[in-house]
This record gives structure tokens, sequence and C-alpha cells, in this order.
């Protein structure tokens, strides 16, 4: 690890005015909470900042749910959320996104604001012995366009970067309707979490919307019809401890048969976390098991391009999303 | 290669529990050897024992209270020191072994606050405060955690390195009522790997320990 000094403030806002700055690697100061995502980052010499804040403690860890939604404290952790009985109950996606996300151990460790600040599993982006990362490396070029690519996005992309985003749990949070509480010392908002993740357009190494001295200080999911019927599947290339090639998050409001209200979203495949509107609005009014379903999840594709190695992935995120959706159907 | 191993060793030596004791061990030997202090070795070697000297002077060290197996530790560490680091490097708990130290392969495993955690993914000062529960603490009063028994009993082991993080990791899956079949043991350990392939009798240690925990619980 390169040499940093390790803050352990008392309390939040002596935490704040460090300034620290999540996801960005020209950042020289960063926070730490879990750390499963950022030990390994130090480890490997990806980030190399020369200050590291400890959040340990300062944060809220509570999970709440009332008639309004659920709440989601940032210092809760991936098991904790995973095993609450109301979350199992009344928004499965996210129980089933967390349970097939990491290691039993890590899920102990890693919190949920981390989890949707962690960084692209991107081989180049983790091998510093790779020079060209515009995402590590500002302006260095993407070592992944014309290199091995069959892990990277084939949505959201651009020709600085192709890296896919890597949490399950933001794309279960995104079909959903989440939103991000952000707090920084001047005060606090509130941000849709489908506009918390940036596009990386020219400036992949710029993540999300936080600024130096801001961080998430609540995830809040609104009660809806859909939340209740709603299921995470994960395709990948081992059947756990591994990250997605594609998954889909949906969530279904049904009248029998007949789709009332539908929610989608894919994960392995965009630059940050991907939610498919034209996919609910052809969704909705049609009936389960019907041809409209597949011609619905075609849509999908709209602005879909791959790279070479990842071109499987525009076949393969239709059929993720028929089979979920067959399943949250056959859920009575 | 050289970028990936930049200048700053986070091997250097720093003061351990007892900070006049600059003795070299044979382990810090070793680390060095790896790490290829050649001359700091050579000197060893021919006189008498000398501190290490840090190739260049790093971050502030941090004090910090480790609680491990019941036993409180003042240490002076490095900021970069890893809770693995911490236990094996300046506690000399060797119990758990460091494998990939990037959190995949789980033979660091050890209970923070009873739950099973990766203690290479975890900066030692930033567990001040929770109770640590390595290998070296399952065994009470010179009898064994009926889960190690179970290991030695099914020969659940080939070279043994990643056995103390399939127990700890073992012992927290049963903890969590899970483990009481293959497909159990499968999806609730796959935190732990084994280069050996003993993965059928680590797993029929586990599943037996599990059945048995689950029927005593059920009375």
């Amino acid at each position: 690890m390169h040499p940093f000094t390790l803050e352990r403030p008392r309390d939040l806002a002596t935490a704040l005015a460090f300034g620290a700055q999540a996801g960005r690697n020209d950042a020289t100061a960063e926070y730490i909470a879990g750390g499963t995502d950022m030990v390994q980052l130090l480890q490997e010499y990806v980030r190399r900042p020369d200050r590291l804040v400890s959040l340990n403690g300062l944060l809220d860890d509570r999970i709440e749910v009332g008639p309004q939604g659920l709440r989601l404290g940032p210092a809760a952790t991936m098991a904790d959320v995973a095993a609450h009985r109301n979350v199992v109950e009344q928004f499965p996606v996210i129980a089933e996104a967390l349970l097939e996300s990491a290691s039993p151990q890590v899920r102990n460790q890693a919190t949920m604001a981390g989890n949707l600040l962690q960084r692209t599993r991107c081989p180049y982006f983790r091998d510093v012995g790779y020079s060209a990362c515009n995402k590590r490396a500002p302006g260095s070029g993407c070592a992944a366009i014309g290199g091995m690519n069959r892990w990277h996005a084939v949505l959201g992309t651009s020709d600085h970067c192709i890296a896919a985003h890597a949490s399950d749990l933001a794309v279960a949070l995104i079909a959903l309707d989440a939103a991000i509480e952000i707090r920084g010392a001047p005060g606090e908002r509130t941000v849709p979490l489908i506009d918390f993740h940036r596009l990386p357009g020219v400036t992949p190494h710029i993540e999300t919307v936080l600024d130096a001295g801001e961080v998430i200080a609540a995830i809040r999911v609104p009660a809806t019809p859909t939340a209740r019927r709603s299921h995470y599947l994960k395709v990948r290339e081992r059947a756990s401890f591994e990250f997605a090639i594609v998954s889909a998050a949906v969530a279904l409001d049904l009248d029998g048969n007949r789709i009332k209200e539908a929610k989608v979203a894919v994960g392995g495949v965009g630059t940050k976390p991907w939610r498919l509107t034209q996919v609910e609005t052809a969704l909705a009014g049609t009936t389960l098991g019907a041809e409209a379903v597949p011609r619905a999840a075609a849509l999908a594709t709209q602005g879909a391009r791959g790279y070479g190695h990842n071109d499987f992935k525009i076949e393969l995120m239709q059929r993720v999303i028929v089979r979920a959706i067959q399943t949250v159907g056959a859920r009575a | 290669m050289d970028e990936k191993r930049p200048e700053n060793s986070p091997l250097e030596l720093t003061p351990t529990e007892q900070p006049d004791d600059l003795d070299l061990t044979r382990r810090e030997l070793l680390t060095l050897a790896a790490a290829g202090g050649t001359v700091l070795i050579a000197e060893t070697l021919l006189g008498a024992p000398v501190a290490a000297q840090p190739v260049s002077p790093g971050p502030p060290l941090v004090e910090t209270v480790l609680r491990i197996n019941g036993r409180e530790h003042r240490v002076q560490l490095d900021p970069r020191t890893t809770l693995l680091d911490a236990l094996r490097e300046h506690l000399r708990l060797t119990g758990s072994k460091k494998g990939c130290a990037l959190g995949q392969c789980g033979a660091c495993t050890v209970l923070m606050d009873g739950k099973r955690i990766k203690s290479c993914l975890s900066l030692a000062a930033l567990v001040e405060g929770r109770e640590i529960t390595t290998i070296e603490g399952l065994a009470h009063d010179g009898e064994l955690h009926p889960l190690q028994a179970a290991f030695i009993e099914r020969d659940a082991f080939q070279c043994g390195y990643c056995t103390p993080g399939q127990i700890m990791s073992g012992v927290a899956c049963i903890a969590e009522g899970h483990g009481g079949s293959e497909d159990d043991v499968k999806r609730w350990m796959s935190g732990n790997i084994c280069r050996c392939g003993a993965y059928e009798y680590i797993g029929a240690a586990i599943q037996e320990v599990a059945r048995a925990t689950a029927t005593a619980r059920r009375g």
C-alpha cells in the first residue's frame, strides 16, 4: 500500500471537514467504512490516497421499514439487510441481490453505502500493470476497448470507458425507485439513485455526483405494490461468490396474469446500474407468457453496443429479463 | 511490474508489543528475505541483531488496542497494517493464514463480535474495541471445538493451509443456522477456497456438526 495518514474522527462533522472524496482516483483523501473494496484497491496500488478517513461508528446502521417504505442506514451491513425479515418479505429483490453478492464473510463487513460506491471489476482498472485506464489514470486510454472485454458493459459506454458497474444491490434499488440522502458540511440533499452514478463520457474517473466532503446518509426505498412481488436473477460463471455477467431486477404489480405495472433494471451490462423504462412501458397491459413479453424485453437492447467478447450480453440480457419476469409471475 | 511494488515496502518493521525488543525473529527474517532485503539479512547473519530501518519514512504510527481471544493488546501500528498482519506479525498469532490478501480465498477468516470476516480486508486500527476470535481462541481448557474435532475425525484437509479459515468460517456458518446439507455448505462456505480440493471431507465435517447442533437446539 501507498503510505497514508489514517484519521479516526470522533464525530461525523470532523470526518466531513476532511473533505475526502469517494469514487475518484485523483482524490488525495478518501473515506473508508467496511473496507472490503477499499483495502483490495489499496493493496493493489489502484488507490493511493495520502489520507484515509474512517467513518467507523459515525454513520447510521439501522434498517427501518414503515408505511412510507424502507430506510437503510449507510453503515448497515449486507448480511444484516439481507436477513432482515421485513426486507425479505416486502422487498425480496433487495434481499436476493444481497445474498447473491460476495461471500458470507464479506457480507458481514461490507456496508450499504460502500456497496453503491464500490469500484468496477474491470481487470484493467484493477491491475496497475496496465498503463491504459482512463478511470484509474485520466487520459491514459482504455485497454478494454480492443482488449479482453467479455466482462464489460454494452450500455452507457463511451470511447473512453466500457467498465461495467459491479453492484447487484444498486440494480435492485434502482428498479424500486430508491433515493440517496447525501450529507455534506453545508447540509443535506436527496438524489434519485438513477442520477447518483454518472455515465463515463469523457470523465470516467468521476463516478458519482458526490462532492468532496460528502457521504451517503441514507438510502430510501418507497413502499409500492410492485416491491413485494420482485426478484433478482443473476447469471454468472459459477454458482456463488462471483460478479454478474448479466443480471435483472424485476418487480411486478399483477392483476391475475395481466401485468399492471412492471419495473425492470439490469446489471453487468451497464456502465452504471441500468433502468429500462422502455421495457416497463411495453410490459404494462401484457399477459404473462404472451409473446409480447419477449418483444418488450427486446427493447432492452436500444442503444446497446458490443465490443467483441461481450457481444453475447445483448442477447443474454433479453433472456434474463424474460426469465426473471416468469419467475416473479409464478410467485402467487 | 515495478509500479506494482513501489518504493515503500509495507514490510518494514514497526515496534511490536515490546518496543525494546529489537531482535529479529526468524519469521521477520524470512519475511524480509521474501521482500528482497538482502543487505539487512547479511548484516543480521554476520553479527549482532540489528533493528530494521525503514526504506523511507512511513506514515505516522497509530496506537490501537486490539481485543484478541479475550485479551487486550496495545500496539503501535503502521496504518497500512491489516488485521491479519497485526495478528501474524505483531501478536505472533500465526494460525490465521495469508493466502490471497484480497478477500478471495478465506484462509484469513476470523470472527469479529461473533461474525465471520476476512481479516485481510480490515485495517487493524479500525477494529479497535471489537472482539476478535482466531483459531487459537477456539478450543477451551484444552478441549477442541466440535468442528475442530470433526475436521480431524474426517481428515478434512490435505496441506492444511486453508484449514484455520475453513474452521472459523464453518463455526460461524453453523452458528448462523446453515451447513446442514451439501448444497447449503456450497452456498454458505463459498468464501473459503481449498487448493487441495478437500471439499468433500470439509463439507462432511461441517454437515455433521451442523446437524448435531440443529438437533441439540431442537432439544
